[in-house]
């Protein structure tokens, strides 16, 4: 199995007597458009946390990348991109500015950044915005120019959190128009939204409930499983059962 | 009777224009809904409403005060629930409502049963910090603390955000009840698919104000007959359906395409003849998200 980049086992994390994540076990496959849903508290955030290499987890193991989350969390923060609406670019700093910042993080050479950064501004339509203050730019291209940033260095994976809250219905569609080209590009693609049509274009869907994975498959299989007829019902069947408040 | 009225109101940030032209009026005890994404002038039109910023040109009034000259009674008279979290973190749930109680020269008591229901499942943790409570419960204390001195308009700024589908549903369950209560209440939201929760909603993009109506009328309105289309390669076919000349508008919606066509049925059998792939396609009614699409290329 060469081509799972992310695999799960038992993966657990418990915060004193509270388990944040109850032993969730999953693969995703290079190339895939993977949705992590569930509600508020589920522990998403939580488990995200431990497959960026970010949290220590409590119990079972999970590699990303080939590398273990246990004790080769750096080597996972090489090889993967990170986006959310909350934080992407430094707004004070221009779009270039932010390009090199943030390669440069990831050690990629100045000469490199400059050549492919004209290549990427070209292809995103933001040519004439090189120095511009990414303040002053519509949130759409934030937007844009946050995952085309995030994936800069060429992660095997991107984990995007939330990453089209608030943003135009347009922009949203454009937005997917690019998760879709990195994915042809071999890039795993971990995504988490509120929007459930989005779900649908995701090639499968976990939905956590109360720290565990309650279903696992394909937009379509969920559906027929569950009989819904479309994804919000899916979520708003599995999700109503939550016996966790997130108080 | 006009519980709010926009007439012309327009704010610039130095050379943004935030809201331009702003026109619309809600009516007594209407449940009315602000829809657009971040950025289209939501929030600024809710804090001239609220008599937080003055606005740069027009006029507005609230429950029939003018929004500038007499923004002291309309203070008294408007709930409002910011987008940010803006109780105080230190305080417990019990203070926060208590304090803002006496702001108003009230007391909880006075008007529990305006915030009963909601607060029922928030008291349970009374002597807890706000700072330290969840959003979904933070987001109900909120409420509790823009209701207890008994409004007569409420302006909720996009309560939903970020809000899981089942939770967001909940709130607009304790809208409804709010409503019956004969509360004016004015929501923002970025999620289209709320628009079918309010009576009347106005759908705003960068600052300008596309259309006001009931969601029905704003449907019905919709110019062309629309289409739920669906193949086994929906990318490509997409990318068939906006390169045909038969097509007038191609948008993914979830497991559909929608699509109009450029020249009525003509064009549509054209095209289907033109079809390389077997494509399953029915037609529909537009959701109000096909409305604000296109209301946004008119716009542009």
């Amino acid at each position: 199995m060469t081509d799972t980049v992310i695999q799960t086992e038992k993966l657990t994390k418990i915060f004193g007597s509270f388990t944040a994540v109850d032993a969730i076990t999953f693969d995703v496959k290079k190339g895939e458009i993977f949705g992590f849903l569930g509600a508020n508290g589920a522990g998403k955030t939580t488990a995200m946390r431990m497959l960026c290499g970010l949290s220590v987890p409590s119990g079972g193991e999970a590699t990303v990348a080939g590398f273990s989350v246990k004790n080769q969390a750096e080597q996972i923060k090489h090889s993967i991109g990170y986006m959310s609406q909350k934080f992407s670019l430094y707004e004070d700093l221009t779009v270039y500015e932010n390009i090199r910042f943030f390669a440069g993080i990831y050690g990629i050479e100045r000469k490199t950044i400059r050549a492919r950064s004209s290549e990427m501004l070209q292809r995103l339509g933001l040519g004439d915005q090189r120095n511009t203050l990414v303040g002053s730019l519509p949130l759409g291209w934030k937007q844009k120019l946050a995952f085309s940033v995030a994936i800069f260095h060429s992660p095997r994976i991107v984990f995007l959190d939330e990453p089209t809250g608030g943003v135009d219905p347009v922009t949203r569609r454009q937005f997917w128009d690019l998760i879709y080209e990195a994915s042809d590009n071999g890039i795993t693609v971990f995504v988490t939204t509120h929007y459930m049509d989005e779900a649908e274009y995701c090639n499968r869907i976990s939905m956590m409930v109360d720290g565990a994975i309650k279903a696992l498959d394909t937009p379509a299989n969920l559906k027929s499983q569950f009989q819904a007829n479309d994804m919000d019902e899916v979520f708003y069947r599995l999700a109503r059962r939550a016996k966790r408040k997130s108080y | 009777m006009k519980h709010v009225t926009l007439e012309g109101i327009s704010k610039s940030y130095d050379s943004t224009k935030a809201v331009d032209e702003v026109h619309f009026n809600v009516e007594q005890g209407e449940l009315f809904g602000l829809i657009g994404p971040d950025g289209a002038g939501k929030t600024t039109l809710f804090r001239i409403l609220t008599t937080l910023i003055l606005p740069d040109a027009g006029r507005a009034f609230v429950n029939g005060h003018h929004v500038v000259k007499d923004y002291k009674k309309i203070r008294k008279e408007v709930g409002y629930m910011p987008g940010k979290f803006s109780l105080y973190q230190d305080l417990t749930v019990e203070e926060n409502l208590s304090f803002f109680a006496s702001i108003f020269n009230t007391t909880i008591r006075e008007n529990y049963e305006l915030v009963k229901d909601i607060y029922v499942q928030i008291e349970p943790f009374k002597d807890r910090r706000a700072g330290k409570l969840s959003g979904g419960m933070k987001q109900k204390l909120a409420l509790c603390c823009a209701l207890i001195h008994r409004p007569v308009v409420l302006f909720l700024d996009e309560p939903t955000t970020g809000v899981d589908a089942v939770s967001r549903r909940e709130f607009w369950e304790m809208l409804k009840s709010l409503k019956k209560q004969g509360i004016t209440i004015l929501v923002s939201t970025p999620y289209m698919d709320e628009a079918d929760l309010c009576e009347k909603i106005a759908l705003i993009q960068s600052g300008n104000i596309m259309t006001v109506d009931t969601p029905e009328r704003i449907v019905s309105d919709f110019p062309d007959p629309v289409y739920a289309v669906q193949s086994d390669n929906m990318s490509r076919l997409l990318r068939e359906l906006r390169g045909s000349d038969q097509v007038k508008s191609a948008n993914a919606f979830g497991e559909f395409h929608h699509i109009t066509f450029s020249g009525g049925t003509e064009s549509m059998d054209r095209f289907l003849k033109g079809l390389r792939e077997p494509m399953l396609i029915k037609s529909i009614s537009p959701t109000i998200e096909d409305c604000f699409i296109h209301l946004m290329a008119a716009h542009d």
